[in-house]
């Protein structure tokens, strides 16, 4: 990082703060399409962290999958279930709302009283000493972490496959019988239920 | 140099706090995937400091970040495919209204 030390901690309590202030919108704010939005603000954020902590791949690589896939999944989700539901009130919800908080709050002391009282053996070589970081992944992934490597392609297809057969339609059968859809080679057998209820 | 390790874990754990209190106080249920998302993005965040701060010569942390990114996108396929699944058979995402396994 040849960045000087001021540009470096400005940058960082700037992206320390829309961190905290957009994951704190992702959770509070009642719009899910809001929500949904701030939590790419999120890891664009998280990106630009990496960046100062000297990893330029992963920082690209956290830009293109979780910005570019993970955040446009959730987006077409939102869309497909959309639905604006006005939750049934639950009684004395603040009381749940309230421990959960309470017990964060508690979490978050805890670990940061860890995090201040262990003494961190802190690396004396620079770390500037890997020039690129892509080779040094690369050549980590194809060495001693070969098997997580391969596992993880395996994992990323059977995800895939899980993902197909959990979310498609039903098949519906023609009730009516009348096929005023004329079957071609590219028509699914599958109907979508307006459709069916439609015809009756 | 310590201090700044010590800043980045506290960031971490305040991400991770904030994840943690939105998949249990919230009720839509695609919200309690987007907290799922900030919980590994805190753990990430966790990992890239450890790797830059205490092993900056092989480069570890960073190869399990990358694993971590591969398994959180499979995550979120499979999560938000079960999510459409059972929209369509409750017509709601209400957490509060998935007790089918309520005993």
């Amino acid at each position: 990082m040849n960045l000087a030390e001021g540009v470096q901690s400005v940058s960082l309590i700037i992206l320390s703060a829309m961190l905290i202030s957009a994951a704190l919108g992702v959770v509070l704010l009642s719009n899910i399409v809001y929500s949904a939005f701030l939590l790419g603000g999120v890891f664009i954020c998280i990106s630009g962290i990496y960046i100062l902590l000297n990893a330029d791949f992963v920082a690209a690589a956290q830009i293109l999958i979780y910005v570019g896939a993970i955040n446009v999944l959730i987006l077409f989700a939102i869309m497909l279930v959309n639905k604006t539901e006005d939750f049934v009130a639950i009684p004395r919800r603040w009381i749940r709302s309230g421990s959960t908080a309470l017990v964060c709050l508690g979490l978050f002391a805890l670990l940061g009283t860890m995090v201040l009282i262990t003494p961190w053996q802190i690396s004396t070589t620079s770390p500037a000493v890997i020039e690129n970081t892509m080779v040094a992944l690369g050549k980590h992934f194809f060495s001693d972490f070969l098997l997580p490597f391969e596992l993880a392609s395996i994992l990323l297809l059977i995800a895939m496959i899980g993902a197909i057969v959990l979310a498609r339609r039903d098949f519906i059968p023609d009730i009516s019988g009348k096929s005023e859809l004329t079957s071609t080679a590219l028509t699914l057998p599958e109907r979508p239920r307006e459709l069916t209820k439609s015809e009756k | 140099m310590s201090n700044q390790l010590q800043f980045y874990l506290l960031l971490s754990a305040a991400l991770f706090c904030i994840g943690i209190f939105g998949l249990v106080s919230s009720r839509n249920a695609i919200r309690v995937l987007m907290s799922i998302e900030l919980l590994l993005n805190a753990v990430n965040l966790n990992l890239m400091g450890f790797s830059n701060f205490l092993d900056p010569g092989a480069i570890k942390g960073q190869v399990f970040t990358v694993f971590v990114i591969t398994v959180a996108a499979a995550e979120a396929a499979v999560g938000l495919a079960i999510i459409l699944a059972i929209y369509r058979n409750r017509q709601t995402i209400d957490m509060e209204q998935f007790n089918l396994l309520k005993w």
